[in-house]
């Protein structure tokens, strides 16, 4: 029941956001153009609102929601994974690594193929590169939550030098000043191939993280706990890092490293459906997704035309929320 | 419930280059609980994890039902060992009732949820460890005994052939720790706990293994185990040993001024 609530209130947030906007549109015209595109007999809206709302402004509302619905998810996984509150989606190297790749793509000019689909491309490069070496430098036993967890914070230290260092080295204030949008995140690069590719990529991993909601439970008590409740807890930590480097690296490759969803929204859905993750991880996404969704609406529309990169507005946003739930911990 | 026997074939266990366990051999027969008595350090912790089969030995075999521990695939182990450890420790906000229900896992399909036969069983096992009305008390609001008496329910909602019990009365008082002991003791399921209270294991136990070092002192009766040479040996305590009118144990320790707390 609560499922459907939350469900529909993600499906409301998604058309109310997409009517938000310097062009007024209403909740019927989104509905409008979304039905005629999907072939539904409706009455197709102008050309112009038409455009805005199935170019513009339905793209980037989606790929918010798969953005935060995945880090949420990714965030809540880790956490259980490494027992670690602080640990977030980025913890392996992902975001270090992917603003390398991205930088080095800008930067330097290193050419696959044309425009922007370069600079996703890059950091999706970097990231997997800065999870590679993670896991070789954690080495034999990269299970296990401490060593990885180092081996995460001296290869993002590393990823981070080296992207300074192509940034200082660079004299086109223009393009670093693009970098540092895309650093702290922002959903303007949206386009259906993104939502398509975030889609597919974060839809399998969420599923993959859900069918392992029992062995997360059972790593409540630890390593030893979790085997003898029936897991193979290096096999199932090695697959979860996998699996959620994986999505996080494609969804910072086209959205930036947004901070603090992954990190405080699994603390305030802990709060109030509970640790176990069969109901958490679903809870995570649908939260998650509806927080960025707003939070993107404000970071698009709070200083028109001037736009804020959402990053700075989760961290607004995301720091009270956390320190509200660390108090009524305490 | 069912009921297995085990058998540890002289195994050892290194942690890098230093022995911790060598040459220790031990049986538990169907439905006997056997005691694990030593020192601290002397090694009884891990070969708790190596009968449990949460570590392989470096030498030697744990057999359960004659096949070796590690023919098995783990969820198997989970069905029939459970395991209770020395420390249970969790950060996750988890309350009473969804500890003891971790138990239930190994039971059910990996996909499946809980089902209400499960809760039902949960908290009935709940309320058998004295905690009716715990259920949704947070774990970090419980009490160590508390704590204790939960891990245990969980251990026992896990329905095992063998339980392993790693000081499961360190926090318990006297009543609590009378009454587990009674009940492994009583229960058809196969016991190895260790323990630290040799009045408590000469009362309870049906056989006794010492450890010290790492190595095997002694195995048998109580009354075989018990010693005053042995203790004296083993615990650094002078020690007076008479016999109750079962036939077993009772042990009174010597005044505090002999007993070296200090080695050396
Ligand atoms: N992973 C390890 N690395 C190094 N030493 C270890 C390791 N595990 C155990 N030991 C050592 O092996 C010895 C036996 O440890 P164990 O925990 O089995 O003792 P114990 O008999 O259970 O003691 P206690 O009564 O204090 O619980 C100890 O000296 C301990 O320090
Ligand atoms: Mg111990």
């Amino acid at each position: 029941m609560k499922a459907a609530a939350l469900l529909f209130l993600l499906l409301l947030s998604i058309a109310a956001a997409v009517t938000v906007g310097a062009a007024d549109l209403s909740v019927v015209d989104v509905l409008r153009s979304v039905g005629a595109h999907l072939g539904l007999p409706v009455r197709a809206l102008p050309p112009l609102p038409d455009s805005i709302v199935w170019e513009l402004r339905l793209p980037r509302v989606l790929l918010a929601a798969l953005v935060g619905a995945g880090l949420a998810v990714c965030g809540a996984v880790l956490q259980a994974l490494t027992r670690n509150p602080l640990a977030d989606p980025f913890l392996l190297g992902i975001s270090s690594g992917a603003s390398t790749g991205a930088v080095a793509v800008l930067v330097l000019g290193i050419r696959i193929g044309t425009g922007p689909v370069d600079l996703a491309t890059g950091a999706f490069a970097g990231s997997v590169a800065a999870f590679a070496a993670v896991l070789a430098l954690a080495g034999r036993r990269a299970a296990e939550p401490t060593r990885i967890v180092l081996a995460g914070v001296a290869v993002s230290q590393l990823f981070s030098a080296v992207t300074s260092l192509i940034v200082i080295s660079d004299a086109h204030t223009q393009d670093t000043r693009s970098i540092t949008f895309w650093l702290l995140g922002s959903l303007t690069a949206a386009s259906w191939t993104a939502v398509t590719l975030c889609a597919a990529v974060a839809g399998a991993g969420l599923l993959v993280c859900w069918a392992a909601a029992t062995a997360l439970d059972a790593f409540a008590f630890g390593t030893d706990a979790a085997r003898s409740l029936g897991f193979s807890p290096g096999r199932t930590r090695l697959l979860l890092f996998g699996v959620t480097a994986l999505v996080a690296a494609t969804l910072v490759a086209a959205s930036g490293a947004i901070g603090f969803v992954g990190l405080t929204v699994p603390h305030a859905v802990r709060f109030v459906v509970g640790a176990r993750h069969r109901s958490l991880l679903p809870a995570c996404a649908v939260v998650g997704a509806i927080f960025l969704v707003w939070a993107d609406t404000a970071a698009r529309t709070a200083f028109a035309p001037q736009e804020l990169p959402v990053g700075v507005l989760t961290a607004l946003l995301g720091v009270p929320v956390f320190a509200l739930v660390m108090r009524r911990r305490a | 419930m069912t009921t297995a026997r085990l058998r540890a074939d002289q195994v050892g266990w290194n942690a890098g280059a230093v022995t911790i366990l060598a040459e220790v051999a031990l049986t538990a027969e169907p439905g006997t609980t056997v005691g694990v008595l030593g020192p601290n350090g002397s090694g009884k912790s891990s070969l708790l994890r190596l009968l449990a089969g949460l570590a392989r030995p470096h030498t030697g075999e744990v057999l359960l039902d004659d096949v070796g521990l590690s023919m098995l695939r783990q969820r198997a182990l989970a069905r029939r060992i459970a395991v209770v450890a020395q420390q249970a420790a969790t950060e996750v906000d988890l309350s009473a009732l969804e500890v003891v229900l971790l138990g239930r896992i190994p039971h059910r399909p990996r996909l499946a949820g809980e089902s209400g036969a499960d809760v039902a069983l949960a908290r009935q096992a709940l309320a058998d460890a004295g905690l009716a009305g715990f259920e949704r008390r947070r774990w970090a609001s419980l009490s160590g005994g508390e704590r204790q008496r939960v891990d245990l329910a969980r251990a026992l909602v896990q329905e095992p052939d063998l339980l392993l019990l790693d000081e499961p009365t360190n926090h318990l008082d006297i009543k609590h720790q009378l009454e587990l002991l009674h009940f492994l003791a009583s229960s058809p399921t196969t016991v190895v706990v260790t323990l630290h209270d040799l009045d408590l294991a000469a009362q309870h136990c049906d056989h006794l293994v010492l450890l010290h070092g790492g190595r095997l002192v002694a195995a048998g009766s109580p009354a075989e185990v018990l010693t005053p040479d042995r203790i004296a040996q083993v615990y650094e305590v002078r020690a007076q040993v008479d016999t109750d009118a079962d036939g077993r144990p009772r042990i009174r320790y010597g005044r505090s001024g002999s007993a070296r707390i200090v080695p050396g």
